[in-house]
């Protein structure tokens, strides 16, 4: 079988780009809480609320040092495996890349580095503002990244033309060589997808985030360790995650709805809505696709929810246009958008199930005691993970077989898409530019993934770089999860050990620094060396734990700072 | 001054930018392998442990100001490196892996794992950088529709691989004598010995590539017939070249570093000299197929756009950066936090 390079290639971007968005959202919704944690500490001079920032912050630079590794692949991706894409997107997409890394990276990077290595360097209040930073940071990058991937849905903003080469119109081997190029910025940032993807990503950043924090402090609650952080820590990420939930409920709606005007083949697969029909249409709420044929085994189905929620008209009566209504060549595949939709769907109803639960037993006074909920948390989080990727699947295969989507043409009168005299939804088009300028007829404005992918590529050079990023991304995982599992298992920082300003704590950090420096091999390495803390711990009641961070900034004998 | 020649202009900013600051730490990977000791391989990773990830957003901003500037030449020259640019990024991962992880463990098979990787990785992106400079520089084999026609064997030949080790020199000089502002005691010392090793191996590759490229690369000198005042900053950066040693000598390192920064910045100006106003030079066909800043670029409206954007952007990058190294100046403490 000849190796197609096509589907290599869009292997090896689903490959990179979903490990990747492991870390972005959960980096998002960690920075958030970081900030909170941090600006309660501020206010309040609590340490239990600066051993819970720094605490975190090492868990949040783990997970940012992978998302950021991880991510400079996606930057490169787009002209290595796709450059008829970039060629054909480079001035709009381009541009707005562009404006992620001035806006985004350079913020997240240097305040990042003050986050992780600063806090004896700076002020307590500039300590605050890296964190403002690092997490505003984070957030524009998800604007920016947002707005490039939506105007590739509902491209607004933009015209196709041409490309002129030379002073004339470009043909290679007869075809008109067309691009698409901005008219109106604005339009392009407020396409009519961004703000609805990019409140329901933010969304999935907060869930992800919430139950993150949860599953740690359960695990703690659980274990009856580290409870004086664990708690008030699980209280802040509980109500995040439920205030997440629900806006992911409703912003979840609110797309559904956008897709269903602007995308509705998308929205078709992602419910499994093969025959339009005639009078209302129903919602699986379960099913088992078939791979083979449009057939749901097991089907559950909630006769005219689908029209309700779509139209908001009540009784149901209007039909919602299935994927019998779309030209057979512009179909997407519908099984894999259905199964990560009604995954997604699924946990963001147990993610609302147990975040009241949790506020509820609050309210009763006995959250702490629910151990079967507990440990529902320290698993749940994987759930926040899945659902943040199958978002993503269904949005990005139920785009499918457009790279760039052609804009849908409306009924002015309704909003939502207009069959032509087939009773099939139909796109935009221009006039097809000729050599010799006869009608060339119509050309739909879009771009198909099948002719998105770089000409000079081979399959062959595409398979090796998908089994290098295989290798080198499950050992990236694996030593994740390991240097995660080694922080958490180490846990923040104990009480005694926020006595820094003392002079006595102070004077015993610099001495165990200097001690420590005499014993190579093991020179100040807390972090990789829990045992080491209990050790010393033992030898020094009364030292701070953690001393050997406070050390001054300019060493008082040269000498000791040697081996 | 149009549109195009400006964003020719931010491309090279970007891109000296990358190489300065990623330059050495890349090159304190490269050095790292050499240095005895846990604490002292510790020390040389918290050099640049703060500065690394800032820098490469240089490298990444670049790509994408590529990308939106002139989207065909970002296209032909990314697939068209294809096999090079996913070693690049093998490279960059590993390297951002083993600094974060080398030390979050005790043992010696995994600090030596972690060790090597990080010196390997930092060898290998520096030299695949020098290698798309050489073959940049003599042009590469480009079709009518600026694809790219050769193959692997094309990019590796003789004249490139030896930029690609002018850059490994460079950078390893570069980062050793940042490693010297950055250390004391011992370490200092040792390091001390190793400028003088780098400048020597990094004069003796840049002579060969000068006289290698006056000979043999009749392209990249035509625009220095063109504008002689580009003559200049050949003086300029022989005197900054000549001014590293003497600092040394001296016992001067911060102006050593800044001679050998300015040097870099030199070095990625004569290259852009050469190749204006091409992007992409093409070897065969040279007059129609190459990629310029005209037939490469984007339209007028968003090369404007993108230029306010960077406007805006570019001085706020400047503000971090220079608050992020403020913050970090001076000697490398361990710490609780630290690689």
């Amino acid at each position: 079988m000849e190796l197609d390079v096509v589907l290599l290639s869009r292997i090896q971007f689903a490959l990179t780009i979903m490990f990747h968005y492991l870390f972005p959202p959960l980096t998002i919704g960690l920075g958030l809480l970081i900030v909170i944690f941090e600006a309660t500490y501020y206010k309040t001079g609590n340490e239990v609320w600066k051993r819970a920032g720094e605490f975190w912050i090492k868990l949040f630079a783990v997970s940012f040092a992978v998302g950021v590794a991880s991510g400079i692949v996606m930057e490169f991706q787009f002209g290595t495996n796709w450059a008829t894409y970039s060629r054909f997107v480079g001035d709009v997409f381009g541009s707005v890349l562009a404006a992620e890394g001035i806006f985004a990276f350079f913020l997240e990077s240097g305040f990042l580095a003050v986050l992780v290595f600063g806090r004896k360097r700076v002020s307590k209040g500039f300590f605050l503002f890296s964190a403002v930073m690092v997490s505003l940071g984070s957030i524009f990058s998800s604007v920016w990244i947002i707005i490039a991937n939506s105007w590739q849905q509902t491209p607004a903003g933009s015209h196709v033309v041409q490309m002129m080469r030379d002073g004339t119109p470009w043909f290679q081997d007869g075809q008109p060589v067309m691009r698409a190029e901005i008219v109106e910025f604005w339009g392009v940032v407020f396409n009519p997808s961004t703000v609805n993807r990019l409140t329901h990503v933010w969304t999935g950043c907060m869930v992800l985030g919430g139950f993150f924090v949860l599953s740690i402090c359960s695990y703690y609650i659980l274990r009856g360790r580290h409870l004086d952080v664990a708690k008030p820590c699980f209280k802040v990420a509980l109500v995040f995650a439920l205030v997440g939930s629900l806006l992911a409920a409703a912003t979840g709606d609110s797309n559904a709805r956008m897709v269903s005007k602007l995308q509705p083949a998308k929205l078709a697969a992602m419910e499994g809505h093969f025959v339009t029909g005639e009078g209302p249409t129903g919602i699986h709420v379960f099913g088992i696709p078939s791979f083979t044929s449009d057939e749901i085994y097991l089907p559950i189905e909630i006769p005219g929810l689908l029209s309700i929620l779509v139209y908001r008209e009540f009784p149901p009566e209007t039909a919602v246009i299935g994927l019998d209504a779309i030209p057979e060549g512009d179909r997407p595949p519908w099984q894999l958008p259905f199964i990560a939709f009604h995954t997604m769907v699924g946990l963001g109803t147990l993610f609302i199930l147990f975040t009241v639960l949790g506020v509820f037993f609050w309210w009763r006074g006995t959250l702490f005691k629910q151990r079967w909920l507990l440990m529902i948390y320290v698993v749940m989080v994987l759930g926040g993970f899945i659902a943040n990727e199958a978002g993503w699947v269904a949005a990005e295969v139920g785009r499918q077989p457009w790279v760039v989507h052609p804009t849908v043409v409306k009924d002015p009168a309704t909003g939502f898409a207009a069959l032509n005299e087939k009773g099939e939804v139909h796109y935009e088009k221009i006039p097809r530019p000729t050599p010799d300028g006869s009608d060339g007829g119509m050309m739909v404005v879009g771009l198909r993934t099948a002719d998105a992918h770089s000409k000079s590529v081979h399959a062959d050079q595409v398979l090796a770089s998908i089994v290098m990023f295989s290798l080198i991304y499950i050992l990236l995982f694996f030593v994740w999860i390991f240097v995660l599992n080694t922080k958490i298992q180490h846990g923040p920082a104990t009480p005694e050990s926020g006595d820094e300003t003392t002079v006595a704590g102070f004077l015993s950090a610099a001495a165990r620094k200097t001690e420590s420096m005499t014993r190579p091999g093991q020179a100040s390495d807390s972090a990789a060396a829990p045992g080491q803390h209990i050790v010393e711990q033992d030898v020094h009641p009364h030292a701070p734990t953690d001393g050997i961070d406070y050390v001054p900034d300019r060493p008082t004998n040269p000498k000791d700072r040697n081996e | 001054m149009d549109f195009n020649l400006l964003w020719f202009i931010l491309l090279a900013v970007l891109l000296t930018g990358y190489a300065v600051l990623d330059g050495f730490d890349l090159g304190v990977g490269m050095m790292h392998i050499f240095i005895k000791g846990d604490h002292n391989k510790r020390i040389a990773m918290n050099s640049i442990g703060p500065l690394w990830d800032g820098n490469e957003v240089w490298l990444v901003t670049f790509g994408g100001a590529m990308f939106a500037a002139f989207p065909e030449a970002y296209a032909t020259i990314f697939s068209g490196f294809y096999v090079p640019f996913m070693m690049l990024l093998f490279a960059l991962i590993f390297r951002a892996v083993s600094l974060e992880f080398r030390s979050k463990r005790e043992g010696r098979a995994w600090r030596g794992f972690w060790d090597f990787g990080f010196f390997f990785a930092s060898f290998l992106a520096t030299f695949l950088f020098g290698v798309a400079v050489g073959n940049s520089m003599i042009g590469i084999p480009l079709d009518s529709a600026y694809e790219f026609t050769g193959n692997l064997s094309d990019l590796l030949n003789p004249y490139s691989l030896t930029v690609g080790l002018l850059a490994v020199s460079l950078f390893a000089m570069h980062g050793t004598i940042y490693l010297y502002l950055k250390t004391e005691g011992e370490l200092q010392q040792a390091v001390k010995g190793w400028m003088w090793h780098t400048f020597g191996t990094f004069l003796a590759i840049y002579l060969l590539v000068t006289i290698w490229t006056l000979v043999k690369v009749p392209q990249a000198t035509q625009n220095f017939r063109d504008f002689p005042w580009a003559w200049i900053v050949v003086v300029l950066n022989i005197l900054a070249i000549a001014n590293i040693p003497r600092s040394i000598h001296a016992n001067r390192p911060g102006f050593a570093f800044i001679s050998s920064s300015c040097s870099i910045a030199a070095f990625v100006f004569l290259f852009c000299i050469a190749l204006f106003p091409n992007l992409a030079a093409s070897s065969v066909d040279p007059a129609t197929n190459s990629l310029t800043i005209y037939n490469a670029a984007s339209s007028q409206k968003t090369l404007g756009i993108m230029a306010l954007i960077a406007l805006i952007g570019m001085p706020c990058v400047l503000t971090y950066t220079t608050i992020v190294y403020w913050t970090f100046r001076g000697k490398v403490q361990l710490g609780e936090h630290s690689y």
